[in-house]
């Protein structure tokens, strides 16, 4: 298939290889699979990650990888729904795991904007820092990110019933952080700021929904006029202790110091912020 | 600061339609009552009388089309102040509302304003003497319609000598087929009835159309109708799931509406019911705010990259639709969206229809679509990439006329919307943000929509398509044309009349009599 339009460099798709000649940068032993990513455009590494799903592979482990997009977005299989568990060693592009249906990604790097965007159910996990809109309107699942996040992050994240998705950020967050936020949980832990305050303006802007922590210093200036600090509850400790819990474990801090700091609870004023702007 | 409201105020508001009951008609049956869900009509017991609050009409017409004994008339209101060209009475309505409340005038459907409709000032060619109309009863005549990219060249491959065994060795694009040029606008759930909803489903799915879902999501039980369905992507991400994406005809990435450009949505937290907010993935009583731009989009590579997350959500096998308002500049948009990747890229003018947008953004911002279309379609011809996408339009198309000039303007299908929604039983009242239709349509109320039966509601729908459709087949055989394929671009098929230069220029077209 011809995908190159004239002025435009079309996503990478200008020579993408057909699945056969390919499959020898996959190397499937049992349920595990190896890819070697370095010399694949992205649609081709989620073309073998397809492939591989496909022949009964629930493990992934995709090696030299650096700025491909998309990276287990396309592993939607309706019925049955296998679980897998990619594993990326490198850099991952832009939109890493959107739209991920229950998939498990373990990033050892850093990550590019848009992780998570729209993603329904599974985990993320970073070894790292990531970019700019993480956790765009997700709807479901976790996402752990060891260091810092970039603008707009989590902004109109989601929940509904007993789906509640889960951010839990170790270093801080640039403006516009929760922006727009209809539900979730989100958790900034700002580990790496010592005694130095987040930079973080416009925090939860238009938030109607969901709750944020926040541990280290923040000023009330800095927060969007939509929410306001309650709080902390005994569920909301138990949340902590679960996700940070689990973030300590996996990125190897020490739990009790993170558990100890001080947390702020943020949480929208009203579910209704705009119903008062209109003449009916 | 707290707003005095207008509760606690005397209100100036003049009434906007007057009830004129027939008293000798009235056997008060109390049908009106029952129908008015803005309470207009109210029975007295003692006095055995019905009256009627006539500043609570917004001449919706529900009353006087059920009354058994037709006792009913509603009319403008004849009450007028003193005339002014230039303050006119609904100038002054608007001024004294907001004087009361404060607030952003809103409204529903679309712009009403007397804007140019380019459509009456174009009329279609018929054949005389030196080629033959074709007459569409007897012969057949070709409305399919196929939406997506199209490839640069065909390549045949022969197998054998004999040239019976060709096939096409060109790798093709996905592509959805259309029994006829024409497809339902997108009205979410939420916005719409569940009743009318399922209504537009079944007719597309009954006559081999689409329907779109809007931003709202698509309820499970209704994935059924997936093949008929283009889904959207919009800024609020509401109802995205791989299921949802992966169900679609069409995945649809909205950035802008005719009715709004540039601005986003709110529905208000009343109307996210418990199955609004399955459907929508928001705890029940939110407001569900669409941001006005999509926070991952500044630019066109970023379109780009969206376009190919969801063509990479759908295995590649779906057509992606990116629908914009038409505005300025947006020949050079519509160019960047097909280099970006859309397949179909969708173009909704200055009168199209919405459920709730600010009057001022309604009757204000973007441009006609018959100019907009016209110059998408020439600027997309220019630079060789018009095969690369279908293009939709939509915002005002009336009457099949509108879609036969469409056609030969560019247009590969049109979204109606409008003309959907007035089969469906819709008056125009624009009272849509209200969330109480009284005919079920632009409701979540229950007890409202109840009164819209999709089994009754979509033969509606298959009757307007079929009934436009054989009128597109008469005016193409009249042209001597026997498939709207054929027609698709054709603009020596039009002329203007009433038109200035520079609008015959950018229509394309030449004047009448040339």
């Amino acid at each position: 298939m011809e995908y190159s339009i004239g002025g435009l460099r079309d996503m990478f798709l200008g020579n993408v290889r057909r699945l056969e000649d390919i499959l020898s940068y996959a190397n499937i032993s049992d349920d595990i699979a190896e890819i070697d990513a370095s010399r694949l455009v992205h649609k081709e590494i989620n073309d073998l990650m397809q492939y591989c799903a496909l022949q009964g592979v629930r493990k992934i482990v995709l090696r030299g990888v650096c700025g491909q997009r998309y990276l287990g977005t396309r592993l939607y299989f309706p019925n049955p729904r296998p679980r897998l568990e990619i594993e990326i060693h490198g850099h991952p592009g832009n939109d890493l795991g959107a739209f991920l249906d229950g998939h498990r990604i373990v990033v050892h790097g850093n990550a590019q904007d848009g992780v998570g965007n729209t993603m329904d159910g599974g985990e993320i996990l970073v070894h790292g820092r990531a970019g700019d809109v993480v956790a765009m309107s997700m709807r479901g699942g976790r996402i752990l990110i060891r260091d810092d996040v970039g603008y707009r992050t989590a902004i109109h994240m989601k929940e509904y019933k007993d789906k509640v998705p889960v951010l839990v950020v170790g270093g801080t967050a640039q403006d516009f952080f929760g922006e727009y936020m209809a539900g979730g949980r989100v958790v900034l832990l700002g580990l790496n700021l010592g005694n130095k305050p987040h930079r973080a303006r416009y925090i939860g802007t238009g938030m109607h929904g969901g709750i944020m922590f926040i541990r280290g210093k923040v000023e009330k200036w800095q927060l969007g006029k939509e929410v306001g600090i309650v709080d902390m509850e005994r569920e909301d400790w138990k949340l902590l202790e679960k996700h940070v819990g689990d973030f300590c474990e996996i990125f190897g801090f020490k739990r009790d110091e993170v558990l100890g700091g001080d947390f702020l609870k943020l949480k929208p004023m009203t579910k209704r912020p705009y119903g008062k702007v209109y003449a009916y | 600061m707290e707003l005095v409201r207008g509760e606690e105020m005397f209100s100036h508001m003049l009434p906007e339609f007057i009830v004129e009951r027939r008293e000798d008609r009235c056997i008060r049956c109390r049908v009106c009552e029952r129908q008015c869900a803005f309470e207009v009509h109210k029975y007295d017991k003692e006095l055995d009388m019905v009256f009627s609050d006539e500043k609570k009409c917004v001449g919706c017409q529900r009353c006087a089309v059920l009354c058994p004994t037709d006792a009913l008339v509603i009319r403008p209101h004849p009450g007028e102040y003193r005339r002014n060209a230039n303050w006119t009475r609904e100038r002054i309505q608007d001024l004294k509302k907001q004087a009361e409340t404060g607030g952003v005038i809103l409204t529903g459907s679309g712009n009403d304003k007397p804007y140019r409709i380019y459509w009456d000032h174009i009329v279609l060619n018929a054949s005389q003497v030196t080629n033959p109309s074709i007459d569409p009863l007897r012969e057949p005549m070709e409305l399919r319609t196929f939406l997506g990219r199209k490839p640069d060249a065909l390549e045949l491959r022969f197998n054998g000598g004999d040239y019976e065994d060709v096939e096409v060795a060109t790798e093709l694009y996905p592509n959805v087929m259309i029994e006829t040029p024409m497809v339902f606008s997108a009205m979410s759930y939420g916005a719409i009835s569940y009743q009318a909803f399922k209504s537009l489903a079944m007719a597309a799915s009954e006559y081999g159309t689409l329907f779109n879902t809007g931003e709202g999501g698509l309820p499970k039980e209704l994935r059924k109708y997936g093949k008929n369905a283009i889904v959207q992507c919009a800024s609020g991400r509401f109802g995205v799931d791989p299921e949802y994406l992966n169900c679609a005809a069409v995945v649809e990435i909205k950035i802008g509406q005719g009715a709004k450009p540039g601005i986003g949505g709110h529905l208000p937290g009343e109307k996210v019911t418990l199955p609004i907010s399955v459907t929508r993935m928001i705890p029940e009583g939110t407001d569900a705010l669409s941001p006005a731009p999509q926070h991952d989009i500044y630019s066109i590579e970023d379109l780009s990259m969206l376009i190919y997350a969801l063509k990479e959500a759908t295995n590649y096998e779906t057509p992606v639709s990116v629908k914009i308002a038409a505005v300025h500049n947006v020949a050079a948009i519509a160019s960047g969206m097909v280099r970006a990747g859309a397949d179909i890229i969708a173009i909704d003018g200055l009168r199209g229809g919405t459920g709730a947008a600010p009057k001022i953004i309604r009757d204000n911002v973007g441009i006609p679509i018959e100019l907009a279309l016209a110059a998408v379609d020439r600027r997309l011809r220019e630079e060789g990439i018009r095969n690369k996408c279908s293009i939709l339009v939509a915002g005002g198309f009336r009457c099949s006329a509108d879609v036969v000039k469409a056609i030969a303007l560019g247009a590969d299908a049109v979204y109606i919307g409008t003309p959907a929604l007035v089969a469906m039983g819709c008056t125009l009242c624009q009272k849509c943000y209200t969330g109480k239709c009284n005919w079920g349509i632009c409701t979540q109320d229950p007890y409202l929509s109840r009164r819209l039966n999709p089994e009754i509601a979509s033969k509606r729908l298959v009757n307007l398509l079929r009934g436009w459709s054989l009128e597109i087949k008469e005016m193409l055989g009249g042209m001597g044309i026997n498939a709207v394929e054929s027609l698709r671009g054709n603009r020596e098929h039009l002329r203007g009349v009433g038109l200035e230069d520079w609008e015959l220029e950018v229509l394309g077209i030449k004047g009448a009599g040339e």
